[in-house]
């Protein structure tokens, strides 16, 4: 009973917001989908928060290039100081039209120093509470008590199980990607402005953190893992003619590969359906008030529901980033699989 | 397409960041937060020890004390049945020695008996003697002129009759 009365009060108020798309589309304006999709998902030189009256609300961000030396302006003063965005958004001198060395402080960059920050002051205060406490006495409260039970499961069924032994050296490591991962996932759901960076769907966010595990691996990977890859256990017909190294060296590579292309795909994908569920809304102005007002009912159920499967996706991925980089530096330590597997 | 071409810049930054953030956290964070719940792990698996060892004193300790009370019940046994056999034998024994007390006194008695009886023999023979004696002065007085023979058949008579319940 009480859950048809709600449904019948979110009718009506959406009744009382139908005749203003009908005058919407007597201005007859478009979504340009394209411009849409890509302004939420791409990286950008400068915040746009929103529009207010045909007004562009947004942050100008400093652009660092290196273009016959070192110059530094914000992205709103990009004119004056000779350069211009291509249509990729990138920065290009207009006078020669080429394409400087940018390592501006973007969108994404931006983002991330914000969850970092977030990240490093939330984890340093958990660490101060256990320096201020005697574990021994207390139990943890507070930040404390919410990140530890994240930490311990992190740690001990993920880490533990995967590295082997040797986990403790591995698992600030892999604790950091983790939290770092997470925190950047969920912010990238945050529709408004500290968050909503599409950060971790951004391939160089992905590919940075990929290449940390790829380090990590082949660093800390001892002489059992290279003489796996380049000298395996098979029949010596198989590495005479390197088939096998060849295939375990293009391995090494393969396996950061797909982190780094599992977490971009999965939050962009998510991104995107998120962006297009809420786009129906505006697409279907065009079609009248009823069926604009009823796909708007279903659109935004719909974006619930998308929001709350991202909120698990978010974890999911940063679990799975972190459980797949502790199998690969697991694997980098075989002595034990390679000692039992011969006494077998 | 600029969506799966990593931008140089961004991966720069990412580097740095990443870099920066697993510095401090890997130094001040997660070794910290992650050693103290290992002591606290520590802790609550020594003092489940601890807990199980004090209930295996404890079992130990009632057990021991069951022991006792069963040697001690074992022992009250013993020691009654025991007295029960020291008073027996006791009784016995103070029977023993009344009964020999009663045959000496018995005994006593009887020798006693014995001896009154010889000396009221004795005695009888001896008023006897005086009785002969003073019938034998009577009939010496009476008959003095009797003969000789006569008081010597009398003397004689009279020993015979005494003799007689000595034996």
């Amino acid at each position: 009973m009480r859950g048809k009365r709600i449904v019948t009060l979110f009718l009506a108020i959406l009744a009382l917001l139908l005749p203003k798309p009908v005058s919407a589309t007597e201005e007859g304006e478009s979504l340009d989908m394209q411009h849409y999709l890509f302004g939420h998902i791409a990286d950008a030189h400068e915040w746009h928060i929103t529009e207010i009256n045909g007004r562009e609300i947004s942050i100008p961000l400093p652009c660092i290039v290196f273009d016959g030396g070192l110059k530094v302006f914000m992205s709103n003063r990009m004119e004056e100081n000779g350069y211009a965005l291509d249509a990729d958004g990138k920065i290009v001198n207009s006078t020669t039209g080429k394409r400087p060395l940018d390592i501006s402080i973007t969108k994404n960059v931006c983002g991330l120093l914000i969850d970092s920050l977030l990240l490093v002051v939330l984890i340093l205060l958990c660490a101060r509470w256990y320096r201020r406490h005697d574990v021994l006495k207390e139990a943890p409260t507070g930040i404390a008590g919410l990140l530890e039970p994240v930490i311990v499961t992190i740690e001990n069924d993920v880490i533990k199980d995967a590295v082997g032994p040797e986990y403790r050296k591995f698992s600030p490591y892999l604790l950091t990607a983790f939290f770092f991962i997470l925190i950047n996932n969920l912010m990238g759901i945050v529709p408004f402005f500290p968050g909503g960076a599409n950060i971790t769907g951004n391939i160089a966010v992905t590919m940075g953190l990929a290449l940390c595990t790829f380090l990590t691996v082949n660093i800390f990977g001892n002489r059992h893992y290279w003489k796996e890859i380049f000298w395996p256990d098979v029949p010596v017909f198989l590495k005479a003619i390197p088939i096998m190294p060849l295939i375990e060296i293009i391995g090494m590579f393969t396996k950061p590969f797909s982190l780094m292309v599992r977490l971009f795909a999965n939050i962009l994908a998510g991104h995107i359906m998120l962006l297009s569920t809420i786009a129906v809304i505006f697409l279907t102005v065009k079609l009248g008030p009823v069926i604009n007002g009823s796909l708007t009912l279903i659109s935004v159920l719909f974006g619930i529901f998308l929001d709350v499967l991202e909120m698990l996706v978010a974890f999911i991925q940063a679990y799975v980033f972190t459980m797949l980089s502790s199998v690969f530096i697991g694997l980098a330590h075989p002595q034990h699989h390679a000692e039992t597997s011969k006494t077998n | 397409m600029s969506l799966i071409t990593p931008d140089f810049g961004l991966l720069f930054w990412m580097l740095i960041i990443f870099g920066v953030v697993f510095f401090l956290l890997a130094k001040f964070g997660f070794p910290l937060i992650t050693g103290m719940v290992e002591k606290r792990n520590e802790h609550i698996r020594e003092s489940l020890r601890a807990a199980e060892q004090a209930r295996l004193n404890l079992e130990n300790l009632a057990a021991e004390q069951q022991k006792l009370i069963e040697q001690t019940r074992v022992e009250q046994g013993r020691m009654i049945k025991e007295a029960a056999d020291t008073r027996a034998a006791m009784l016995a024994e103070a029977r023993e020695q009344a009964g020999a007390e009663a045959a000496k006194v018995m005994e006593k008695a009887r020798a006693q008996i014995e001896a009154e009886k010889n000396d009221a023999i004795r005695e009888i023979r001896s008023q006897l003697s005086t009785l002969s004696v003073a019938v034998a002065e009577k009939v010496v007085r009476k008959e003095m002129e009797d003969s000789e023979a006569r008081k010597a058949l009398l003397e004689t008579l009279i020993d015979e009759a005494t003799q007689l319940p000595v034996n």
